[in-house]
């Protein structure tokens, strides 16, 4: 029953704040959306203490892996939307209801992908997402977002378009097999007697579909330019949850190819999009000028960290699920920040904000600290989880892996540095007096970087068990 | 070499005798769709008598090529036509492989018509014949993809065979692709005779002709040859299209014959009706006509090599 | 070549040289929708007896693809007075090459293609081609609208293949797919129409200011 209002709850209030009449409709809708968010968290942590029986013959039911990245969508539309408070206070995006409606229908969809089983009704919930966040993109109505939000949606609908052929060729390798029909789990129990022929050509297209929206390189081009031109939050959403939601899709077929034996064949295909992935992000950060772009390619580089983790397998896949909370959390913690400096000066091009940390004490110390913690400095999280990566490459035997993935992450080390500490500490152009920063605009972000901080410190007993049941599924281990 | 049946004269003759009867039910056909009352069905038999009475005018910088022209043209169509099976049997010439001759013998004649449109010297026959040729050039490959799609189907290299029996025998198990080759005949038709939406026989601007241009300067006798040539030669694909869509080999001699000449009538109506209801396309766009023609055959292939 | 679901089959090929071959954009879409007219109907040819999943099917892609769809595309170009494709990246003979090569290739993976019980042996290669020929116009025309059409033959390839396959996705599943491939043709509709709005024009060309 919980599975079901997960996803109904955030729908029917989004479906009914979009017909809410135009009295004082702008502080009922982002109320009902804080009320929502924090309705789905508390649910989603009642999830943790007591989990919900599979429904509708199995069709939705949550695994390990599903719960770490409901979690993850689930915290970040939390501190999204505590965001979103202050966030329309100042700006007033047209069409404010399809704002609240689109952001609700996204945490709707993104429920349904992380509980669902069965392979069409995922792929559903990830063409709603998809399409749920698309006119947000477009809020300001202008040349520039009228063009990242076309990229956006036809780069996105056609890899997903590939992905549910990947979907369909996978029930032609389950044909004349036992089970159910793209059941997740009776698929894993049937998967030696799958088609192999036809296992392969799926998981390519489901990679390649879902990997899309991942933004796994070379089918990342879409993706600086919507977060470029997105507002933070909606970025945020993206670069945090809508990625894991996809990470997902991909995670459900490498379980299918590697329960069916194929993993040998499934691994370098993983691991060359990561490395690919990571190359690309490194020859991008470099002399890059706007920080949200430049946070779209650091959201590059960390997809192609989680199939490098997802290829590498062994204490990779756990090294891959704790990179996927980590990313979600810290994804979202940059975009809300850069979204303060937005705020502030209106432009997220670095040029025009130099001198952050005098003129906004709080957000520009966040920036400079997100800049480490994202780049896998100690002692964050992601520190934590790029090293388990690692380790799995030693361990399988590919030290030429880890020092390439080293090499890159420096690279982008320094070029993310470079950008961020000229915002950070840059002399002004004008001067810039201390600016009293608005608290619903800190909330979010602060309780985003204390829980990265918190995952590189410990980790909670009930989580490590999780994400290590998530890596045994996932063909791997934990450490 | 087979024998020369008595029956495939006769269908020969028959075809002939009617082929002139075409044209005029095309223009027929146009003028009742466009409620008009238009010429006589006859008319170009009509023609044909008056200009074999004329005389002939050769302007001083035409050669022996000019008037070659005409002859070569008739007496080209009229062999290829030897290579048809026309009473649904067995064409008066046929041997494995002929269909190679037929297509050379088509090339020909229109080889002879263009040098003698070159032979004039004239600049807008010079037009004309590029274009015939450009055209032609797209229209070959198309006209081969039908016939290898055919030799697939029937697995025989001779027409008489490929449009005959072993045509009707595989009919059932080949119905799509044998209606796509059926398609792409009928776009070639079009374009090999001149008709909308490739040309328009109609039309007496010179920019914009094709066929028309290249004979204006023939006269008399030799307009008349051409002007045969022509009626003939739709005879000839409509007689192609006819084959391949209506296989005529269970049929007596005398209704396979009657069929023939019923499919050409339709054939003919069918023109018509292109042409009231197209309008010519420009003529950048005339070769994506062809190569659409040639994909529907290249796809009739496909499905045969399956 | 007996049956019913060939003819539908084979006129879908049709309809994608169609698209690959014309230049006016309401040619286009009428193919498109013509398309959407055969592709409800197949379900219907497959069925040996018609049952109300079918049917319901049939009605919905039907009503979704061949009416609404187009209706929409067509008050899109009729918003935008735009009607050809002036200039696309690769010429119209080479597309329609490119998409007999697609049909050629198309043909030579389903042979190979290890087809567990086939109820209809064109489908599968059909499939791949129309998902090719999407792919084709999708890369190949600048005309924002085009390139929905294009997104359109993608999907409706992928819903062929989609058949093969019926008992795999219960009839909710398809229409929320369907629903779906709705909404987000909607959604472009909506940003075409406010591509030509911003530009006076709807040609994605325009669409270059964010670049690295």
């Amino acid at each position: 029953m919980r599975l079901i209002v997960l996803f109904a709850l955030p729908a029917i209030v989004g479906a009914i704040m979009f017909r809410v009449p135009a009295h004082h409709a702008g502080r009922v809708r982002v109320g009902a959306l804080v009320a929502t968010a924090a309705a789905h968290l508390a649910l989603v942590a009642s999830l943790w203490v007591r989990p919900a029986a599979p429904l509708f013959h199995g069709w939705l039911a949550l695994d390990a892996l599903g719960l770490v990245v409901l979690t993850v969508a689930s915290v970040l539309f939390f501190a999204t939307a505590l965001y979103a408070v202050g966030y329309l206070q100042r700006e007033r995006p047209r069409g404010g209801r399809v704002f609240v409606t689109g952001l609700l229908g996204f945490l709707a969809a993104a429920s349904l992908v992380a509980a669902s089983q069965h392979l069409a009704l995922l792929w559903v919930g990830m063409e709603a997402t998809t399409l749920s966040l698309a006119p947000l993109v477009f809020h300001r109505h202008d040349r520039r977002s009228l063009e990242a939000v076309w990229k956006y949606l036809v780069i996105s609908s056609v890899g997903i378009a590939l992905a549910l052929l990947g979907i369909f060729f996978l029930a032609t390798a389950q044909s004349g097999v036992g089970g159910r029909p793209l059941i997740v789990p009776d698929l894993l129990s049937h998967a030696r007697q799958l088609h192999p022929a036809w296992v392969r050509a799926a998981f390519l297209f489901l990679l390649v579909g879902f990997g899309t929206k991942m933004g796994l390189a070379p089918m990342h081009t879409w993706k600086p330019d919507t977060y470029g031109e997105a507002p933070s939050l909606v970025g945020g959403l993206m670069a945090g949850a809508l990625t894991s939601c996809a990470f997902l899709g991909v995670a459900r077929a490498t379980q299918v190819v590697v329960a069916a034996g194929l993993a040998p064949f499934a691994q370098p295909v993983l691991i060359g999009f990561g490395l690919l992935s990571l190359g690309v992000a490194a020859v991008f950060v470099i002399g890059q000028s706007d920080v949200k772009r430049l946070l779209a390619y650091s959201s590059v580089e960390h997809m192609g960290l989680l199939v490098l983790g997802l290829g590498l397998g062994g204490v990779g896949a756990y090294g891959t699920v704790l990179h996927v909370v980590n990313n979600g959390l810290s994804k979202g913690w940059l975009f809300l920040v850069a979204g303060n400096v937005v705020l502030a000066t209106g432009s997220s091009a670095a040029a025009a904000n130099r001198g952050l940390v005098r003129h906004l004490p709080v957000s520009g110390l966040l920036l400079v600290l997100g800049l480490f913690a994202v780049t896998g400095s100690p002692p964050f999280g992601l520190f934590l989880s790029e090293f388990t990566i690692l380790r799995a490459a030693v361990g399988a035997g590919h030290p030429w892996i880890a020092g390439a993935v080293l090499l890159l992450l420096a690279i982008i080390f320094v070029g993310m540095a470079a950008l961020v500490l000229e915002m950070a500490l840059g002399e002004p152009e004008g001067g810039a007096a201390p600016v009293r920063e608005n608290r619903w605009l800190l909330v979010g972000p602060l309780a985003l970087a204390a829980a990265v901080l918190l995952l590189g410190v410990y980790i909670p007993a009930p989580l490590h068990d999780v994400m290590a049941r998530a890596a045994a599924g996932l063909g791997g281990s934990a450490p | 070499m087979g024998l020369v049946s008595w029956t495939a004269l006769a269908a020969l003759a028959a075809v002939l005798l009617t082929a002139p009867l075409l044209p005029g039910i095309v223009v027929r056909t146009k003028s009742f769709l466009t409620g008009r009352r238009g010429a006589p069905v006859l008319q170009l038999y009509y023609d044909l008598w008056k200009l074999f009475r004329k005389g002939t005018v050769y302007s001083t910088t035409t050669t022996w090529v000019f008037r070659a022209a005409p002859v070569v043209v008739l007496a080209t169509l009229l062999t290829a036509a030897l290579f048809l099976p026309l009473d649904g049997r067995a064409a008066p010439v046929h041997f494995a492989g002929d269909l190679l001759a037929f297509a050379g013998l088509l090339a020909l004649g229109r080889f002879a018509l263009v040098l003698g449109g070159l032979d004039t010297g004239s600049s807008f026959e010079g037009m004309g014949a590029s274009r015939e040729v450009t055209f032609a050039s797209f229209a070959e490959p198309a006209l081969f993809l039908c016939f290898i799609a055919l030799v697939l189907a029937t697995g025989d290299l001779s027409l008489s065979d490929m449009l005959g029996a072993p045509l009707a025998a595989v009919w059932p198990r080949a119905a799509a692709a044998l209606t796509l080759v059926g398609a792409s005949l009928f776009v070639l038709l079009l374009a090999e005779n001149s008709r909308v939406p490739v040309d328009d026989p109609a039309t007496h601007l010179e920019l914009t002709m094709i066929h028309e241009v290249i004979v204006l300067d023939h006269g008399g006798p030799d307009l008349a040859l051409i002007q045969l040539g022509g009626a003939l030669k739709l005879a000839i694909f409509g007689a192609l299209v006819v084959g391949v869509l209506v296989p005529r080999a269970g049929l007596g001699v005398a209704a396979a014959i009657a069929a023939l000449l019923v499919g050409l009538g339709v054939v003919a109506v069918l023109v018509g009706v292109v042409e009231s209801v197209m309008a010519r396309l420009r003529l950048t766009r005339v070769p994506q006509l062809l190569v659409g023609a040639a994909a529907l055959a290249l796809f009739a292939v496909i499905l045969l090599l399956r | 070549m007996r049956t019913a679901p060939e003819v539908l089959l084979l006129l879908v090929v049709l309809t994608d040289f169609a698209v690959l071959g014309t230049t006016r954009l309401s040619t286009c879409i009428r193919a498109v929708a013509v398309q959407g007219l055969l592709l409800g109907l197949l379900p219907l040819a497959f069925a040996q007896h018609v049952s109300l999943h079918a049917g319901a099917l049939a009605v919905g892609t039907v009503a979704l693809k061949a009416l609404i769809l187009p209706s929409f595309l067509f008050w899109a170009i009729r918003e935008a007075a735009v009607r050809r494709e002036v200039e696309p990246v690769v010429g119209y003979i080479a597309s329609l090459l490119l998409g007999a090569v697609a049909l050629a290739l198309a043909f030579a993976i389903a042979a190979r293609l290890p087809l567990p019980e086939s109820q209809q042996e064109l489908l599968v290669p059909v499939s791949l081609a129309t998902v090719m020929i999407g792919f084709i116009v999708l890369t190949s025309r600048r005309k924002a609208l085009t390139q929905v059409v294009g997104y359109l033959l993608l999907e409706n390839g992928i819903y062929l293949f989609g058949l093969t396959r019926t008992e795999s996705v219960p009839f909710l599943l398809e229409l929320g797919v369907l629903l779906d491939v709705f909404v987000g043709v909607f959604i472009m509709g909506i940003v075409v129409f406010h591509i030509n709005r911003e530009f006076d024009s709807i040609d994605s060309a325009h669409l270059a200011e964010l670049t690295d």
